[in-house]
């Protein structure tokens, strides 16, 4: 379509599509306001976006082709009286940097040649990646053709896949996964892994033409969260109704790194009723401690200010306890001040129980669906939706120093009351960040067997990594299983966070060589073997304000993920940002049901049937799963056609055609 | 504005949602007749059968239609071949599950499949299980699906190891669950039995043995099982000492069998030419074919309670006909039989004798380790150890204390009688809602404390004042006393049960609350009561007394009654017998 079909006026414009510029495109939308959401990049999501494998080879591609930014056109002829321009920053790769990638198995199956030494440094892999070139410029043109083709195929059902509501039902659904399917759903369709990590030795090792061939399969995070069952997100989720479109997995297990080895953390009262690891007595000490830390006592105030690591220690806990309740339930560090440890610890105990074991959740298809999410929300009330279309500058009223409108990046002029930016399109001179610039070390693995065995072999697990050495981070490990839908049978996701002290590498590889088997474990022991890795670093969002820039007062910042396992920051951000623009309107009220919302302007009988066929879809997605066998076969059907547009596509494409 | 979203008002909404109730209400009304006028013609056919559907599956709680529904399917079985059957069934059990899935606690949707299973030619048990497994897995205390599961378990013979398993894993996933804890102690005794009894004399032949089946209750269970069990219930009340479901279960692991049925003591008197019989548990002897045999001849009596209110009861007497044994210088050998249990009781009453009885003393039964097992000592005293553990972590546990103290009753209780004392005031602290259940609890184990120093003695005097008893028990243990020593309790009755000392000649309960004698009933030795300082306030209280036909002295001071005008002329219409009154 043409820029030119854009309308002119807006309520609010928002660039970029990350968790918060989503959720205020949500909110603004679902109470009326007149939305557009832009983002630069081909994908939706920003920094929070999952990819498929060959779509992270290609986003690793740019990010080594770091592009010189383009010289913004001048769009001054387009200046009315009183007006000034504010350009906003051509590029925003700012925040990826220390890109390091390995490939530890080998390059083709074992059958056609043998096996190559396994490491692969960055150089030798150039040549191998041109290779890919061709079958990936090929992948790229179908994305482009159909913006988020994944997101159609993430869409498929799940039967052990729960869906996120706020009832008796829920829950219960959400405990029954571990070990049955509910319903009577046929067992065959669960997406077990062919390939089992108990198979006898010597187990074929997953080649990387494999990976390749298979890339679509995977959904890798840039950004490794969990949700946690009573935080800010979920409980939106579900107010919102925006649970409707996202299905959620349980994390089941929450282990730590101690002595050398992988232990499960027992936290739930039924983890430690079967512990094995603790005595009785510690058992006793474990509960009421987690029973008693709930309410806020004298003692707990003595130790306000002092560390939780002190507190826990007066406790009479013993070694064990201490470190379970320090490291995984608190997730604190040895100087954590014993307020904010007494917060966590209470945070984790709330969560337990709602959903499952664990106080954590996981999306289906990766963590870049969530944002997805609350943009097909906001589609659904009108939102008009463009990607890889940007605004170059702002228009400021010199007067009353507010933004008026907007110019995008072909020069159409797009008046706004409201403009909602990541803070990656935001040019360094303008923003106020916090110095020195932090940053999180990121490392991604796929991994072909998990870090603790289990009875079961789809077990979705957090590790807490202490400092390994006195200095060096406390590290977050995310253990992902197939099920989850992010990697392929007979592999494993792992992603690794910690707090930037130096390169990705430098932070996080001597965890790395620890816990896995690669080229550069000092002994190969019985560990999960490393396939392929990737680090990287990337900015801390926690850096970075909503206000206090050198802006227009009518211009909001959003930041991008910052390094906590929650999303608390980026939800209240998401809020104070809409209460700015809309101080009286109810933040995200429920969406009403689907067969409740009357579509305006039904004169036209064309876009009348598109809504029409709208409304179904929204019905069937309320379904319950029994009809999920047909809805996945309609839209593998779909899949196949290859021309299917998402939803917020067709919802943009209706508006403007209404609109002409 | 073109395209934007309009939210139907709420009005609109119910006024939609109105219309569509109505329009339900009118298809749900119209079937429910159809369905009861074929019902009443007798018509049996397809479309009763889908009517019923229809309606069930919005309403799975219609037990008039299940029944039709039975009706239907009962008359389609003798028209349809074998696999016609089979097929409709099958469809039956489907269409129970969509049933189960609208409400998974309906007592009519279970019902019916239970009577489907049963009914079905050739029954898929294994598929039912896992059915049961899921819905176990929704709502792990569903009873309805426990009661379902025990059926198809019964009916397809899953191996007990396997249930065991089954328990196990509900354990493991939520130790809060009777039903689980329970079936297991039904489990445990079939798939670890006790090791071959020690030898006991007359214990009864096993009957033909059942085949084992999760469904027959035996016994006991073998020790090494016993100790793993313990610790996993440890494992459980460490955990959460405040549920319920795992102290229970480890009462049930530290009880022990029950007592085996016998006569524990035939009692002859010579006076008043009477027998007593007691038993080790309340029977009816008029209905247990209870036969007593005088010096070789059987002999016609009647077996009566020594309370008109107890048709149940452990002492039983009779009166011989007058003047068979009342020359002393005879000497004369009963026997009282129990046909129904095959089992019976001599006894002597040799010359110049005025009395004579033959036992078990509550010390041979070793009666009140009574909660307890006889477990071998050192296993007591280590599941002692760890509760002590746990108290001193929980130190206001109201199960922790509960069990200190039935397992210091199990292995000594003498020796720990202080400190029994000690935590049952700790419970009645912190557990005031039930602390005259501890009190009365606590009664109850003085009184088996003062039976055993009494049995040690070799006496027949029972002194037990001065220790806050709420309550009597363990009254049939004292057929043999002459004198009780109640004074200084809080009592506020003498139960019926009190009858059961046929022997006694002196009660002294003195500054106690009592305002009811109804126990003092025909007790044909007592002569003197001292009932000084109590809350007897009418004469009509004191009626009891006058069955006691050798009362002679009755002390009254400090009771209301002794307010009432004429009390000396009406006390000495009531109770001619007594000479010497204190008011």
């Amino acid at each position: 379509m043409a820029a030119e079909d854009l309308p002119s006026e807006f309520d609010v414009v928002i660039l970029g599509t990350g968790l918060a510029e989503s959720v205020v495109a949500a909110a603004c939308s679902r109470v009326g306001q007149r939305v557009l959401h832009l983002d630069r990049r081909s994908h939706y999501a920003a920094a929070w976006a999952s990819f498929t494998f060959n779509g992270l080879l290609s986003w690793i591609q740019q990010h080594h082709e770091e592009s010189l930014p383009e010289a913004a056109p001048d769009w001054s002829s387009l200046l009315q009286e009183g007006e000034e321009l504010i350009y906003l920053s051509g590029s925003d790769s700012g925040f990826i940097a220390n890109l390091q990638v390995f490939c530890y198995t080998s390059e083709e199956d074992e059958e056609e040649e043998a096996a190559p030494p396994a490491d692969t440094t960055e150089e030798e892999k150039s040549e191998q990646e041109e290779k890919l070139e061709e079958e990936e410029k090929q992948e790229k043109l179908e994305e482009e053709q159909k913006e988020e083709p994944d997101e159609v195929r993430r869409r498929t059902s799940n039967p052990v896949a729960l869906k996120l509501i706020e009832s008796l039902n829920a829950s219960h659904l959400v405990q029954s996964q571990t070990d049955h399917t509910q319903g009577a759903e046929p067992e065959e369709d669960q997406p077990h892994p062919s390939v089992t990590p108990s198979q006898p030795e010597p187990r074929k090792k997953i080649s990387y033409a494999q990976l390749v061939k298979e890339g679509r399969r995977f959904n890798i995070d840039l950004v490794s969260k969990l949700l946690y069952s009573r935080g800010s997100l979920v409980d939106l989720l579900i107010q919102s109704n925006v649970s409707r479109y996202a299905e959620f997995k349980n994390v089941t297990r929450i282990l730590t790194y101690r002595h050398g080895n992988v232990e499960q953390v027992p936290c739930s009262r039924a983890d430690v009723f079967a512990s094995r690891q603790l005595s009785v007595v510690e058992k006793r000490k474990l509960m009421r401690f987690l029973t008693s830390c709930m309410e806020d006592t004298e003692e707990h105030q003595a130790y306000k200010e002092r560390p939780y690591l002190e507190f826990l220690r007066d406790q009479n806990l013993g070694e064990n306890l201490q470190h379970f309740l320090l490291h995984s339930i608190a997730m604190a560090t040895e100087d954590t001040p014993t307020e904010a440890g007494l917060a966590s610890t209470r945070h984790f105990l709330r969560c337990l129980g709602r959903y499952g074991n664990t106080p954590f959740l996981f999306p289906l298809y990766g963590l870049g669906e969530i944002p997805q999410c609350f943009c097909r929300m906001c589609a659904v009330f009108g939102g008009i939706y463009c990607l890889r279309h940007s605004v170059s500058c702002l228009l400021l009223d010199s007067h009353t120093n507010r933004c008026k409108a907007v110019i995008d990046s072909r020069g159409q002029r797009i008046s706004c009351s409201h403009f909602v930016v990541e803070d990656g399109f935001v040019g360094a001179d303008r923003k106020k960040v916090a110095t020195p610039t932090r940053l999180l070390s990121r490392a991604v693995l796929i991994t072909d067997s998990s870090v603790l065995l289990s009875d079961s072999d789809q077990q979705v697990s957090i590790v807490t990594v202490p400092p390994i050495e006195a200095g060096s981070p406390a590290v977050k490990m995310v253990e992902l299983c197939p099920s989850t839908m992010t990697c392929i049978p007979g592999t494993y996701l792992v992603h690794l966070t910690c707090q930037a002290s130096g390169s990705a590498h430098q932070d996080l590889s001597p965890v790395v060589t620890k816990m896995f088997n690669t080229p550069d474990s000092p002994e190969q022991g019985e560990r999960p073997s490393v396939l392929w890795c990737l680090y990287f670093n990337m900015a801390d969002g926690s850096g970075v304000e909503v206000e206090g820039h050198d802006l227009p007062s009518n211009v909001y910042v959003c930041s991008g993920p910052d390094g906590d396992l929650g999303h608390e920051r980026t939800i209240k951000q998401a809020e104070f940002i809409f209460h700015k623009i809309l101080p009286d309107e109810e933040f995200c009220p429920p969406a009403p049901n689907p067969e409740d919302i009357i579509y305006d302007g039904e004169s036209s009988t064309a876009t009348g049937e598109e809504e029409k066929q709208e409304q179904e879809e929204e019905q069937e997605e309320k379904q319950d799963e029994g009809k999920q066998e047909e809805k996945q076969e309609e839209e593998e059907q779909q899949e196949e056609e290859q021309d299917v547009e998402t939803h917020e596509e067709e919802q943009k494409e209706e508006k403007q055609e209404a609109s002409e | 504005m073109h395209g934007r979203v309009k939210i139907k008002s709420t009005a609109q909404q119910e006024e939609e949602k109105r219309k569509e109730r109505e329009k339900k209400l009118k298809i749900y009304v119209a079937a429910r007749d159809a369905c009861f006028s074929k019902r009443k013609e007798g018509v049996w056919d397809e479309e009763a059968l889908q009517l019923t559907q229809q309606l069930l599956s919005s309403n799975p709680d219609f037990a008039t239609l299940w029944n039709y529904r039975r009706e239907i399917l009962m008359h389609l079985e003798t028209v349809k071949d074998e696999d016609e059957v089979q097929s409709i069934y099958g469809s039956e059990l489907a269409f129970l599950e969509s049933c189960l899935k609208v409400n998974p606690k309906s007592y009519g949707s279970w019902h019916h499949r239970g009577w489907v299973s049963a009914r079905l030619p050739r029954p898929d048990w294994a598929r039912e299980l896992s059915l049961c497994d899921r819905c176990l897995s929704l709502d792990d205390r569903n009873f309805h699906c426990w009661d379902y599961r025990r059926m198809v378990v019964k009916m397809s013979g899953v191996p007990v190891d396997q249930e065991l398993e089954f328990t196990d894993r509900l354990i493991g996933s939520n130790f809060s669950n009777y039903s689980s804890w329970h079936y297991r102690s039904t489990l445990l005794p079939l798939l670890h039995p006790e090791s071959p009894e020690p030898p006991s004399p007359c214990r009864e032949p096993r009957q033909s043995s059942p085949p084992p089946s999760p469904q027959t209750h035996s016994h006991r269970v073998c020790e090494e099982q016993l100790l793993k069990e313990y610790e996993l219930v440890q494992n459980a009340f460490f955990t959460d000492p405040n549920d319920q479901s795992a102290w229970f279960y480890y009462r049930w692991l530290l009880g022990r069998a029950e007592r085996e049925e016998m006569i524990s003591c035939v009692y002859v008197s010579r006076d008043e030419e009477r027998v007593a019989v007691a038993f080790s548990r309340p029977v009816n002897a008029q209905s247990v074919g209870l036969l007593l045999v005088l010096d070789g001849q059987p002999q016609r009596v009647e077996w009566r309670s020594v309370h008109p209110r107890f048709k149940h009861s452990p002492v039983w007497i009779c009166d011989l006909p007058p003047g068979t044994i009342n020359d002393v210088t005879n000497e004369h050998n009963l026997t009282v039989h129990w046909t129904e249990k095959h089992t019976h009781r001599d006894c002597a009453l040799y010359t110049g004798r005025s009395e004579s009885w033959c036992r078990d003393s509550a010390t041979d039964q070793e009666l009140f380790r009574s909660e307890l097992s006889v477990e071998k000592t050192s296993v007591l005293q280590s599941e002692l150890q760890s509760v002590n553990q746990l108290q001193e972590l929980e130190p206001l546990n109201k199960w922790c204390l509960l069990t200190i103290i039935l397992l210091m009753r199990a292995l000594d209780p003498l020796g720990y009688e202080k400190e029994t004392l000690a935590h049952f005031q700790t419970l009645k602290a912190v557990d005031s809602m039930r602390s005259a259940y501890y009190s009365d609890l606590c009664s109850k184990f003085m009184i088996e404390n003062t039976i055993l120093k009494m049995e040690y003695a070799e006496v027949r005097v029972f002194s037990i004042s001065d220790k806050n008893l709420t309550t009597l028990c363990h009254l049939d243990q004292l057929l043999l006393v002459t004198h009780i020593n109640l004074s200084s309790n809080q009592l506020q009755r003498l139960p019926p049960q009190f009858a059961m000392l046929q022997c006694l000649e002196v009660l002294e309960a003195a500054n106690n609350a009592i305002e009811n004698l109804e126990g003092v009933y025909h007790l044909p030795k007592l002569e003197e009561v001292v009932l000084k300082n109590n809350k007897i306030s009418t004469l009509s209280d004191l009626q009891p007394l006058a069955s006691c036909p050798k009362l002679k002295r009755l002390d009254l001071r400090g009771n209301p009654v002794t307010q009432t005008a004429n009390i000396e002329s009406e006390l000495a219409e009531l109770l001619p017998s007594v000479t010497d009154l204190l008011l």
